[in-house]
């Protein structure tokens, strides 16, 4: 039942990602630029228009987009995604070395968004209508219309050239990577804050938890044995979901923080129009947020007993 | 009886204040104490005073007619934006959801790949792409957020041809456009309407933030999102240039997301 269920989920996952890399392709496909253009554009030269012809038949650009798009697979599956047009270092080696510093970024601040926003949400719903749960709710209001790049320049201002605790640019030392992780956090604790408390207040109104009460189990019993059990799963499911708010997100907080991170190599990429290397970026990141996913789902599927013994919902 | 006034009160508040903005952002070009393009060395980054009251950017812009001026470039395009999206999203919907068979199978297969990936990055791809522009941009967010819709739209229809007033519809004789735009929108319209009610300032924030990245709106015109972006290198110099247009983009933002939750609890109560 376990292995149909991942097997069934794999092949799901794989066709999620041939479509969106073949989404990419078809776009760059569109792009008012073609790569032989580029390659000479970013090395300074004017090319003649032969040049151009001659680039463009070593590059394989006069192929239609279907055949490069297998050219391109079959050695993206090989590990060869291309050499970036602008320095000419392989993609992979680019992305690897810079991949490790985003991971630390997106899922350190993913730990720290559970660690501050559980407790906030329970406590949230426990004081539902009262004092502490209104204060949490406009804080966390202002948390989620907060624009990002806002936040960080503020908190650079704040505690770099204010205060002049941390440095404006940061790198990989945890004292370097407190300003980045906060401007991650805030907003998407924010957001899950307001969600596990959706999530708590609502199990709270069941009829099993009337139940328990009349059995005479006191409310820290029934938070911990049967509310909080039933709120993982929908919580988990969010997490899985909101990796890819906090992917998407390292792009404009490494950028703000000068963070050598594949998503400030991304923006970069794009202002040179670097076409190989924003294309390994996709390709990364939707096998990281595809295997997150799987894995919060395998979670949620091995969490709940009824599918885990193969009843019928 | 008493509750429902307040919320009442609430809405009215927020409409208002909603209202506010658009007007603010439609009359921003008369409003601007100054030409928001016109370049003055003499004063450049000078602090907040009496004549200039955010201050001035490195070319000596004034800041406050920036921030109106910028108004109508993010209203426009958030509306642009959320109507072709929640058009092309309620078309494919309904289409879908009433013919059902092949074409709905495919058209929900190629969204279940758009919603199955980061909206954020495939925008900065698509935009990257693409080249930076204004309307490459909402090309990219469209591209990915129209899916929400064409599933909400889906869902609703599928739920309401069941229905036994849709059924009459049929057997009296009524036909497919007929039941599609007399019987069946005007059921779905408020639920889709209050959704991009509660989306408008997320992709405000998204178009910003990609604006932010210099993937959107082209200097020299004023933009909240590339504002900011101009202003970091300042920050230790004239952290008034990113402090206004901040502030501004947040309280937009807060604005329009108290609207859609006011708007969801007048209509759909359920939920809260």
């Amino acid at each position: 039942m376990m292995r149909q269920f991942i097997i069934k989920r794999l092949v799901s996952l794989l066709l999620v990602l041939l479509g969106v890399t073949f989404l990419t392709f078809l776009v760059t496909d569109l792009a008012p630029s073609d790569g032989a253009e580029m390659y000479y554009l970013s090395r300074g030269i004017t090319p003649s228009e032969a040049a151009l012809e001659e680039k463009r038949e070593e590059m394989g650009l006069n192929q239609p987009v279907i055949v490069r798009y297998f050219d391109w697979l079959k050695n993206a599956l090989h590990g060869d995604l291309g050499m970036s047009f602008h320095d000419g270092e392989p993609v992979m080696r680019q992305l690897t070395r810079k991949l490790p510093n985003t991971l630390k970024l997106a899922f350190g601040s993913l730990a720290l968004v559970i660690v501050i926003s559980l407790p906030l949400g329970v406590l949230s719903a426990l004081y539902h209508h009262r004092w502490p749960d209104y204060l949490i709710r406009f804080l966390t209001f202002g948390g989620i219309s907060m624009p990002n790049f806002w936040l960080g320049l503020l908190l650079t201002y704040v505690f770099a050239v204010k205060l002049g605790w941390l440095n404006v640019i940061s790198d990989n030392s945890f004292k370097g990577m407190i300003l980045p992780m906060m401007t991650l956090v805030i907003p998407l604790a924010s957001a899950y804050i307001r969600q596990i408390r959706t999530a708590v207040l609502e199990e709270m109104h069941q009829s099993y938890v009337i139940g328990a009460r009349a059995r005479g189990m006191n409310d820290k019993e029934i938070l911990l044995e049967y509310i909080l059990p039933h709120c993982i799963a929908p919580i988990i499911t969010l997490l899985g979901m909101s990796i890819g708010h906090l992917l998407g997100g390292t792009a404009i907080v490494e950028t703000i923080f000068s963070y050598q991170g594949i998503g400030s190599m991304v923006v970069d990429a794009i202002r040179v129009r670097d076409y190989p290397v924003i294309q390994g970026y996709v390709i990364w990141m939707a096998v990281i947020y595809v295997l997150v996913n799987l894995l919060a789902d395998i979670f949620c599927y091995w969490q709940n007993p009824r599918t885990r013994r193969g009843v019928k919902q | 009886m008493k509750k429902w006034q307040r919320s009442d009160l609430r809405l009215l508040i927020i409409s208002g204040l909603a209202v506010l903005l658009f007007v603010l952002a439609i009359l921003g070009e008369w409003l601007a104490p100054y030409d928001p393009l016109e370049v003055n060395y003499a004063l450049s980054l000078k602090p907040p005073d009496n004549t200039h009251w955010f201050g001035t950017d490195k070319l000596g812009r004034d800041i406050l007619s920036r921030v109106l001026c910028g108004a109508k470039t993010s209203f426009s395009l958030t509306l642009m934006m959320l109507a072709v999206i929640v058009v092309v999203g309620l078309v494919i919907g309904l289409v879908c959801g009433y013919v059902k068979g092949w074409t709905d199978h495919i058209i929900m297969r190629i969204a279940d790949i758009l919603l199955a990936f980061p909206d954020t990055i495939f925008a900065i791809a698509v935009a990257g792409i693409l080249g930076a522009g204004v309307f490459h941009t909402v090309f990219a967010l469209a591209l990915v957020w129209w899916t929400k819709y064409a599933r909400l739209t889906r869902s609703l229809v599928i739920d309401l041809s069941k229905k036994d007033y849709i059924c009459a519809a049929r057997l009296a004789g009524a036909g497919h456009i007929k039941i599609l735009f007399v019987y069946i929108l005007p059921e779905i319209l408020p639920k889709i309407l209050v959704n991009a009610a509660l989306d408008t300032g997320s992709m405000m924030l998204s178009l910003a933030g990609l604006s932010f990245l210099g993937l959107a709106s082209q200097p020299p015109s004023p933009e909240w999102g590339y504002m900011l972006y101009e202003s970091k290198q300042f920050m230790q110099t004239a952290p008034w240039m990113m402090f206004y247009p901040g502030c501004v983009l947040l309280m937009t933002v807060m604005i329009f997301n108290l609207l859609g939750d006011c708007l969801r609890d007048k209509l759909d109560p359920k939920s809260e």
